[in-house]
């Protein structure tokens, strides 16, 4: 079997593609490393001068503007050059391939290379192909991975749980055309998460979903039971489009999450959302807007996150 | 030119023979004197079997001529020992026009290298809405027909069809798959696909749609080879559907005897192919089924690709391999792991496909038109872009290395190739 | 070879010095590791107001490029307004400079320091930088492929090691 890719022959961090395939203790590295950044935001100068001088380019081929935005200010926080680049709208549309794209702006002098795409695995195409000194983090590919989203969630449950072992973390929503619900799911059974547990209608969950190391539910109540944390995935309208679900009234009836529903997890129970939020569909206002809700504490954490992945990656 | 090939292990799995003898040739065909001959080969410590029957490989031609040509695949052919390839109608235009066959024919008569046996389209453009000519097509040349990798989602055209070839006793091959079963998937739908995050094509998407098909066959009696088998679910039913007495007959390609969906490992384009690699009990149940004679035989299913249709995210990779070359390795590799005498394996790709196409060859009986391979079954070779002849240099098995090198390849008498 | 001087008894002597340069401005910044043991007992025995303020110079360093990220960085913690503050970093060893000149460059992007005073326990020499440090425990000869480190025992008593330089 090839080598993980995203580590060097040191088995340090040179590219970060997906949380599966990294070791515990790489996870942990990036954590703590972002936990010095958190105290970053805090001060008067919000910068740190470790990247300063490096090139980052926001390579984004699905359009985003969050994740985007949050990218380059992790980037600028660490001094570096951010360079956004909307592909969907410039030479891909001319036809020119990816991995033309990337030797183009390789030919530019970049150091790192943020990529999201609507392909799965096209980060890794990409990192096979960059030279030695170029690093690929991938900001979310087709349904495969959003490993920073991953780690910025697993950061904030040990914000506010501390001890991941002593957990029942509950995924609610369409987890088949998730990226950001395989990622965390990795990364929770990575850290050692006695109970995984996904809630979903059978048409959203894909095959062999257990073998990821996930109770099934259907039962929204009986998945939500005693649960510590509840992760909330949103719906995209399309799925109405492709046969999966009737309707959003009937989501939201069944798998939408309420203060009714909420209160049979734990009292001190903490509701996150990858955003952005479907008020109504998969999440009530209430909720989201509630004692409960840590969905704007994510975004924080997610600065200082990317802070810590990019710093790592570019040091190796 | 009378040929003397001696000293060889001589093995015809047409008629069971495998021992040490000589082999004489003379007016293109096999004979039974022997006497002195303009050239002798000396092939001690080599088999000399009859040249492989390949029933699927893309000549890329007309049409693709930027993946492969005639030139290219045709030397791939003979460098594989490949003396005689079938190969699908899928070129642009499609081959439902007998001009178009006649044409082919005649390109790949004159490079003077393998036989080539087209395969005509079963409806006009393979859209699947109207019939061919498929009299006049066979007329031609064309030995069966088929609808390549599109698939043919009206089954009142597909029974039509079925019936119109038995017409004129003519064989229909198709590929079972559900075409919205299968819409948008490029994996097959299991662990793997679920981790990777790429959309899964269900091993239900073939055994549904061969369900329907072997229906249509009990209704029609009509003659049909199933293409690419992918599912041990596919397996039970063709054998079901062989004991029941059906006229059917079916293929695997050598990918998916030795590979599986865990194959992909980190999003390798160069396992995107159709049908999907499956999981691995897929795979163990093709690989026994060819052995018991459920699957009658393995083929390459070659298909070149340009290396930029490659270099691109798992799902926007075209689909296909280059295999032409490998077919005779893969299937000594396959034998070997099921334990089966080296008669019996060869049959898969000798006389058993000559069998399942309808045509003649595939033996080494006295008179017979004289095709052969001679290869050296313990020399291995470490399989590299640079080492492959055909213009595709994209197969799964890059890096892998496989025994089975061939030294000549000879057809109708004449040696086209040797190492 | 010379033994190495008390930990303890330049604590004493340094709390000494220090005590009358106190005052109502006075903040305290240790180092990790070493420098924040040192300054925990300096910041509790000076009787210092400002709480004590702590600091990894992990985005500051100057190796980056050749090293990396050190693997498990700390968090810089300053519980106080830096800006009009007299300064006291702290930290065990002084060696090439660069550590102090990254905690100068971190420390003013939290604000603007009335100044700042650089208190080490030893002294090894070295120096790569024009830097010095205004209160110092000991000079320390150090034999070369060999590091000067403060170690702390279970019991809060600190003591000066020498060790193999494993980074050398």
């Amino acid at each position: 079997m090839q080598r993980n890719p995203q580590l060097n022959d040191k088995g340090a961090l040179t590219h970060l593609l997906s949380i599966e395939g990294l070791p515990r203790e790489i996870l942990l590295q990036i954590l703590d490393t972002a936990e010095s950044f958190a105290g970053v935001t805090e001060r008067e100068v919000k910068k740190v001068p470790l990247l300063r001088g490096k090139s980052v380019f926001n390579l984004f081929f699905e359009a985003s503007t969050r994740t985007r935005t949050t990218f380059e200010i992790a980037a600028k926080r660490l001094s570096a050059d951010v360079i956004n680049l909307n592909i969907a709208l410039s030479s891909q549309t001319k036809g020119e391939s990816l991995l033309d794209t990337v030797a183009n702006l390789s030919a530019m002098q970049a150091d790192i290379f943020v990529v999201r795409h609507a392909a799965s695995g096209a980060p890794f195409l990409i990192a096979r192909h960059v030279k030695p000194h170029e690093h690929v983090v991938n900001a979310g590919d087709g349904r495969h991975a959003h490993p920073t989203q991953g780690l910025l969630d697993l950061f904030t449950i040990r914000h506010y749980k501390k001890d991941f072992t002593r957990l029942t973390v509950a995924v609610v929503g369409d987890v088949l055309h998730s990226r950001v619900a395989r990622s965390l799911i990795h990364g929770l059974t990575t850290l050692g998460v006695p109970e995984v547990r996904v809630i979903a209608p059978q048409t959203l969950l894909p095959a062999g979903v257990e073998a990821l190391g996930v109770k099934v539910f259907h039962d929204m109540r009986r998945g939500l039971r005693d649960c510590d944390v509840v992760v909330m995935l949103r719906l995209q309208s399309e799925r109405m489009k492709g046969a999966l679900l009737p309707s959003e009234q009937e989501y939201f009836k069944h798998y939408g999450l309420n203060l009714d529903k909420l209160a049979l997890a734990k009292p001190d129970a903490i509701v996150m959302h990858p955003g952005p939020m479907n008020r109504g569909v998969e999440i009530d206002s209430s909720v989201a807007d509630g004692p409960h809700s840590v969905i704007l504490p994510q975004v924080t954490f997610g600065i200082a996150v990317r802070m810590a992945v990019m710093s790592i990656v570019a040091g190796n | 030119m009378k040929l003397h090939i001696k000293n060889g292990r001589v093995v015809d799995p047409a008629s069971a023979k495998d021992g040490v003898g000589d082999l004489f040739i003379s007016d293109g065909k096999i004979s039974s004197e022997s006497g002195k001959a303009d050239r002798v080969i000396d092939a001690k410590g080599l088999v000399v079997a009859p040249g492989l029957i390949d029933v699927c490989a893309r000549l890329r031609e007309p049409g693709f001529e930027y993946k492969a040509r005639l030139e290219s695949e045709m030397e791939a052919a003979v460098a594989g020992g490949v003396t005689s390839l079938a190969c699908p109608p899928d070129t642009d235009p499609p081959l439902d026009e007998p001009g178009l066959v006649d044409m082919l024919r005649r390109r790949a008569k004159a490079l003077e290298r393998a036989r080539v046996y087209p395969m005509g389209a079963l409806t006009v453009k393979l859209k699947g809405e109207r019939l061919t000519e498929m009299a006049e097509l066979a007329q031609a040349g064309c030995v069966a027909f088929s609808q390549a990798n599109i698939p043919l989602a009206d089954t009142q055209v597909l029974w039509r069809a079925l019936q119109y070839a038995s017409t004129f006793g003519l064989a229909t091959w198709l590929r079972a798959e559900d075409p919205w079963l299968a819409r948008g998937g490029v994996a097959h739908d299991g662990e793997i696909a679920t981790r990777l995050g790429l959309p899964g094509i269900p091993a239900f998407a073939e055994t549904v749609a061969l369900g329907g098909m072997l229906e249509l066959v009990r209704a029609t009696r009509a003659r049909l080879h199933v293409c690419r088998l992918s599912t041990a679910g596919a397996v039970e039913m063709m054998r079901a559907a062989k004991k029941e007495g059906l006229p059917v007959t079916c293929d695997v390609s050598v990918h998916h005897l030795h590979l599986c969906d865990m194959d992909l490992g980190y999003f390798d384009a160069n396992c995107r192919l159709e049908p999907p690699l499956r999981g691995q009990r897929d795979r163990d149940a093709l690989a026994r089924a060819l052995a018991d004679g459920t699957i009658d035989v393995v083929c390459s299913d070659h298909t070149p690709v340009d290396d930029d249709a490659k270099h691109l995210p798992f799902a926007e990779a075209e689909p296909g391999a280059t295999a032409l070359e490998l077919l005779l390795p893969l299937t000594l590799k396959w034998a070997e792991a099921q334990k089966l005498p080296l008669a019996k394996a060869l049959a898969r790709v000798t006389c058993d496909a000559a069998r399942v196409l309808g045509v003649k060859g595939g033996t080494l009986a006295s008179g017979v038109p004289a095709d052969i391979v001679v290869f050296d079954p313990g020399a291995a070779q470490r399989i590299t872009p640079q080492a492959l002849r055909s213009q595709g240099r994209n197969t799964p098995f890059i890096g892998h290395e496989l025994a089975g090198r061939v030294r000549y390849t000879i057809v109708e008498g004449k040696v086209v190739h040797e190492a | 070879m010379k033994t190495l001087p008390e930990a303890e008894k330049l604590c004493q002597q340094l709390v000494k010095e220090l005590k009358p340069r106190v005052g109502p401005k006075t903040a305290m910044v240790g180092l990790y590791t070493g420098g924040v043991w040192l300054a925990e007992r300096l910041h509790k025995e000076l009787g210092i107001a400002a709480p004590l303020g702590t600091m990894d110079i992990a985005f500051y360093r100057d190796d980056y490029a050749a090293r990396g990220l050190k693997h498990d960085p700390k968090r810089t913690k300053i519980p106080f307004d830096v800006n009009g503050a007299e300064l006291l970093l702290v930290d065990d060893v002084l060696y090439s400079g660069r550590t102090v000149r990254a905690a100068m460059n971190e420390l003013f992007d939290y604000g603007r320091p009335a100044s700042v005073t650089l208190v080490v326990l030893a002294d090894r020499g070295g120096r790569q930088l024009p830097i010095c440090a205004q209160h110092c425990g000991a000079r320390v000869d150090v034999p070369p492929g060999m590091r000067l480190t403060l170690k702390r025992e279970d019991s809060g008593k600190l003591a000066l090691a020498l060790e193999t330089d494993r980074a050398a």
